[in-house]
């Protein structure tokens, strides 16, 4: 599998010669460039337009995270694999009123889907599950617009959020979600959490034909690259949610791993360690995928899901959004 | 022959008749662009873009697929090495290909196919029949390409080891 490295500590990569090297100070660490796919940059890095170009040969992607572990942005080397045909066709499907609306209610579904997955196992948060399930079916069939489905989906999400008091240690209880700035503990771990789901997401739509920048469920306008927060609306839940809680519950991420300043709170350096340890863990982790007859992992169901878009825009196949059956 | 434009042309339109016998789906989806090559296969694609772009003066030798070479200076002939003598209808069918093309430009050759492991080779000619074969072929791309959806996926024993087998059936 082609790595994702993260970079949590300040240094400079440079290009020496035919390797790439992260510098701490007197300590160098040759990076295997050939099996890395992407690279996050979350501490202060230096780098040049000779390091750059090198990793673009790669095809690398480059992911930066401010401070506070935000996502920043990204540099994405010159891309190879174009297909006109498959943007024009993308495109037709945002301007088909129809059309867009189906994947939008599509990306809703999926994660709707599993939010109610996480909840049923858990006896505390049951009242919540029902709260979502009557909600949902109460409101799915009478959407005309994005806008009617983005309003259905945030009361969903607020029910789901607010259970999240009832099997979470009490340390991290949760008034409301809130994203910027996230101002306590439990939402800054679920904004940092999104932002690399998100950067993960843009890796794999890079590595395809899909053009990021043409989305469903959220307005093209919204951010350059909007079909990754479409798409990311799929693992929030399964992945960074999940992720969470088994963090918490199993005491690994304490509130000594938070720093707190006026606007802010955010995963310290250790924290933001514990943090991606956990996530890398999940996105490898892999399941048996009953077509395929192979395992896939996690990542490897980010990139399913960008190749069925393409094959709904060619007109091979109607999308159908991932549900987890495991 | 003489710019890697040409080449590039040649090369792909000869993967599109190797694609043609294989997978009627893989060659819909090759002709959009939608593909998803391995690293390796891109080093090889540059290396012979390179190699075409740099000739050397008397002979050329280009390496396609890794299965063929045309060496088409030196002896004036097409060759294809092949490590199993269980000859398939889409590697005769490219070199038939490649023979067409050269003909088009006034060059009559042969082609060759090689079998190391079993010390032999064999002589590829292009017949009237053989002509006319390759001429339906590239009809028959025409028409797959120029339709507006692919053809469905069908499972076959190549589908395992075919560089779509997770976008066709995941
Ligand atoms: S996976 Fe099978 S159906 Fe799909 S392109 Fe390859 S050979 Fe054809």
């Amino acid at each position: 599998m082609q790595k994702s490295l993260y970079i949590t500590s300040n240094g400079r990569l440079r290009r020496h010669e035919n390797t790439l090297y992260f510098e701490m100070g007197a300590e160098k660490k040759a990076i295997d460039i050939e099996n890395v796919e992407q690279i996050h940059i979350f501490g202060e890095v230096d780098l040049n337009t000779k390091a750059l170009n090198y990793i673009s040969q790669y095809g690398i992607v480059l992911h930066f995270y401010n401070y506070y572990g935000f996502y920043a942005g990204s540099f994405l080397p010159r891309k190879k694999n174009v297909s006109g045909d498959v943007v024009v066709r993308q495109a037709l499907h945002y301007l088909d009123r129809e059309k867009r609306l189906f994947l939008a209610y599509c990306f809703v579904e999926s994660a709707v889907y599993h939010m109610m997955r996480n909840l049923r196992e858990r006896k505390e948060a049951e009242a919540y599950l029902i709260a979502i399930e009557d909600e949902w079916e109460k409101g799915r069939f009478n959407i005309s617009s994005i806008s009617e489905l983005m309003g259905l989906e945030g009361r969903i999400r607020n029910i789901y959020y607010q259970s999240f008091n009832q099997f979470l240690p009490e340390d991290f209880s949760m008034e409301k979600r809130e994203k910027r700035p996230p101002t306590n503990p439990i939402n800054a771990l679920i904004s940092f959490g999104n932002s690399l789901i998100y950067s993960h997401t843009l890796s794999q739509i890079y590595q395809t034909q899909l053009d990021p920048s043409i989305s469903f469920l959220h307005e093209p306008s919204e951010k350059r690259f909007s079909l990754s927060l479409d798409i990311s609306e799929i693992f929030k839940p399964l992945i960074v949610d999940t992720v969470i809680f088994k963090l918490l519950n199993n005491h690994q991420l304490e509130l000594e791993h938070f720093d707190e300043d006026l606007n802010y709170c955010y995963l310290n350096q250790e924290g933001k360690k514990i943090f991606l340890k956990e996530f890398q863990s999940k996105l490898e982790t892999t399941v048996r995928h009953r077509q395929l007859n192979r395992n896939v992992s996690y990542k490897g169901f980010i990139r399913l899901e960008c190749y069925k878009l393409i094959k709904h825009f060619i007109g091979d196949q109607v999308y159908s959004p991932l549900k987890a059956w495991w | 022959m003489e710019n890697s434009q040409e080449f590039q042309d040649l090369k792909f339109q000869a993967i599109k008749i190797n694609y043609l016998y294989v997978c009627k789906r893989k060659l819909w989806l090759f002709s959009k662009n939608i593909t998803f090559e391995n690293k390796s296969d891109k080093v090889l694609l540059g290396r012979l873009l390179h190699e075409y772009s740099y000739p050397k003066e008397k002979s050329k030798e280009i390496l396609i697929d890794n299965i063929i070479t045309i060496d088409i200076m030196s002896d004036g002939s097409i060759r294809e090495v092949k490590y199993s003598s269980k000859m398939k209808e889409a590697d005769i069918m490219q070199v038939m290909y490649y023979l067409y093309y050269l003909k088009q430009k006034g060059v009559q050759k042969q082609g060759i196919i090689n079998y190391p492991k079993e010390k032999r080779k064999e002589v590829l000619k292009l017949t009237p029949e053989y002509e006319e074969k390759v001429k339906q072929a590239l009809k028959e791309i025409e028409e797959i390409t120029t339709k507006s959806i692919p053809p469905p996926a069908q499972k076959q024993k190549i589908c395992k080891s075919c560089a779509y087998f997770e976008f066709c059936w995941g």
